[in-house]
């Protein structure tokens, strides 16, 4: 697959923000400077670039509640998500949705969802619509290992497979639901085999491999379009961080998985990865990457600018968007 | 004005509305045959991308309808039993429901939900409960109860043409109810409640299925010289409370007729209305008629004495106005 160098760049970009984004989110979220629960998705970057990447903008997502990667990859402004972190009206649900909550229509954006699984029905659903609106817009569905075994991914991927629907489901495999290792509570290694149940593609794909992910999101949200119907994607990945950040507080330490496993897959981060895939190909000079770095870190410091600054949402807008006219 | 009944009214509603826009669409099971005869024959108008049938798999079909909304169409969503709501609660109440309010308004979510609620005879607990209750607490919802075929068609349209997701619960034993019902674009507007019948001595709020029954109960009361007002609220999410309020002022007792269960049903949170915003028009208490709180239970003596018929009503009027 022949990538030019604007798309390698823009993918790296994406991941750059993801990872300095998710980072200070969760120094943010320690300094107690931000309300709720925050979950953070470093280290899983590659699965939601990869996939992003491949769509267009009128395509849409669903996300999860590990969703600040999928939004940033579909291009959500630093600033108005950092602004809904802190809860200020100048964030992207103006203050009411916070960190598992963030749409952006004009991105096609339909939100993380705070429900493990909440997102599969929503996402076959968009699909749907494009049938009935005579689109050949594509819908692609984050979910994770967890939602896996939610009553919703099995129903959506038979409707959706029944409808030939023109939705890529992509599983980011992190090994943990909450604090349960996944192969303790699932009936499969690879979520990819579930594929077979509902007679549609499912593939293994290293999920920390930006490349790898982008050419088989390519494949699935091609076969979509062309109304072939709906493909199971498995993404093998690990969060680096907890499930909430914050839960050595309550869990201590190395409470549910080994040190050693966490170590190990920072070696096989998907950023450095592909910086030497890049740089040593001599597609991309190092140079041009740390100025992406740099570019991304002065937007990032803006953002959080820009939110600290913003104002709350004034009491009277508690009653606000319940209905529409 | 010709007569149509319930479930004829139901299929010129669905008809009319999917002919005026085109990204209407009709799913859920069975809807191509039709069971109960609402759907029937819309295939042949509308063909099968725009009626859907659905496996038999509520959270997947009706979270799916959720997102036919969001991405901006416009899904008619047959839920065949109420009580099976309770397989999709995830996808009504926290996405459905909610997600306008969480995404800053955002998202429009334009769905008719469908279903058949109340006792029929001998559907039991399962296929027989009044389940509107159950959505009164969760905000986002409208919930919408025609009593005959003409609030049945111009409340549907209505709710189609709703941005926002509005359950239309439709009772299973009405379907055979006649009524006339005008001709053309006939629209009853959400919240707005209906006086079917005017009178001096009591206001019976009737929900549903109650109202034809308190109708014939006021009938009969009438040759006693007992004149009882029946205001039927039509939709309970948006409530019209002003005319609720201005009969209770205007006859100073009131009875709320409801086949949902007695502790914390749509009687009791129209009770507490009154009671806050209407307590000095009152001359006795606040009395509700409801079914008793056991689940619908099967053989038909139990059915019977389980939920709300004209004598209960009759004798509900009788204890309020002392007669």
């Amino acid at each position: 697959m022949d990538v030019g160098k604007d798309k390698l760049l823009e993918m790296y970009r994406s991941m750059q923000r993801i990872r300095q984004f998710e980072a200070k989110t969760r120094d943010l979220a320690l300094a107690n400077e931000l309300p709720g629960f925050v979950h953070v998705s470093i280290g899983e970057e590659a699965s939601a670039t990869g996939v992003c990447a491949a769509l267009r903008k009128t395509d849409r997502i669903t996300s999860t509640h590990r969703g600040h990667g999928h939004l940033l990859a579909k291009g959500g402004q630093l600033d108005r998500m950092m602004a809904e972190l802190y809860g200020k009206r100048t964030g992207y649900c103006k203050g009411k949705g916070g960190s598992m909550h963030i749409v952006d229509y004009a991105l096609g954006i339909l939100g993380a969802n705070g429900i493990v699984g909440g997102g599969l029905p929503i996402a076959t659903g968009s699909a749907l619509a494009a049938v009935i609106a005579g689109k050949d817009d594509v819908t692609a569905c984050f979910f994770g290992d967890g939602a896996s075994n939610e009553g919703t991914f099995h129903e959506s991927l038979n409707l959706a497979a029944v409808w030939k629907l023109p939705v890529v489901f992509v599983c980011e495999n992190n090994g943990y639901g909450e604090f349960t290792p996944m192969q303790t509570v699932t009936s499969v290694c690879d979520i990819a085999q579930r594929a077979t149940a509902y007679n549609i593609p499912g593939f293994i794909v290293d999920g920390n491999d930006v490349m790898e992910v982008f050419r088989f999101a390519s494949e699935a949200v091609a076969r979509a379009r062309a109304g072939e119907g709906p493909t199971l994607l498995e993404c093998k990945t690990y969060r680096w961080e907890g499930h909430v950040v914050g839960e050595a507080a309550f869990l201590g330490e190395g409470a549910y998985r080994p040190t050693a496993e966490v170590e190990e897959w920072k070696l096989k981060c998907p950023i450095i990865r592909y910086q030497q895939f890049l740089v040593s190909g001599g597609k991309i000079a190092k140079a041009e990457l740390d100025r992406i770095d740099n570019e991304t870190t002065a937007e990032l410091e803006a953002a959080i600018k820009f939110a600290r600054e913003s104002e709350f949402p004034d009491v009277s807008e508690v009653t606000d968007d319940v209905f529409a006219k | 004005m010709p007569q149509i009944n319930f479930i004829q009214a139901i299929n010129s509603a669905l008809v009319e509305e999917m002919e005026r826009d085109p990204l209407t669409f009709v799913m859920g099971e069975d809807v191509i045959l039709s069971a109960f005869g609402a759907t029937k024959g819309l295939i042949d108008k509308f063909g099968p991308v725009r009626v859907r049938n659905t496996p038999i798999s509520e959270a997947g079909f009706v979270g799916a309808a959720v997102g036919a909304a969001m991405a901006g169409t416009r899904p008619i969503c047959e839920v065949e039993f109420a009580s099976f709501f309770y397989c999709a609660f995830d996808q009504v109440c926290n996405q459905a429901a909610k997600l306008r309010y969480m995404s800053g308004g955002q998202a429009t979510m334009p769905i008719t939900f469908r279903a058949v609620y109340g006792a029929m005879g001998g559907a039991a607990a399962q296929h027989s409960e009044t389940v509107y209750a159950q959505f009164l607490s969760v905000p986002g919802l409208k919930l919408v109860v025609p009593s005959g075929p003409s609030d049945m068609k111009g409340l549907l349209k209505s709710a189609i043409r709703d941005n926002n997701p509005v359950i239309v619960f439709e009772h299973g034993g009405l379907g055979r109810l006649k009524e006339e019902v005008p001709a053309g674009d006939h629209l009853v507007p959400l919240g707005k409640a209906a006086v079917k019948r005017e009178g001096v001595n009591v206001t019976v709020v009737a929900i549903g299925a109650m109202v034809s029954m308190t109708m014939k109960v006021a009938e009969k009361l009438a040759k006693e010289g007992i004149s009882v007002e029946v205001v039927d609220p039509r939709t309970l999410i948006p409530l019209d409370e002003d005319t609720i309020l201005a009969s209770v002022e205007k006859t100073n007792r009131v009875l709320i007729a409801d086949e949902g269960h007695m502790r914390g049903g749509a009687a009791a949170d129209i009770a507490a209305i009154i009671a806050d915003k209407g307590f000095d028009f009152l001359d006795a208490p606040v009395k509700r008629i409801t079914a008793l709180d056991v689940p619908i239970p099967f053989s038909p003596p139990l059915e019977k004495v389980a939920v709300p018929d004209e004598a209960r009503i009759e004798a509900g009027i009788r204890a309020l106005v002392g007669r």
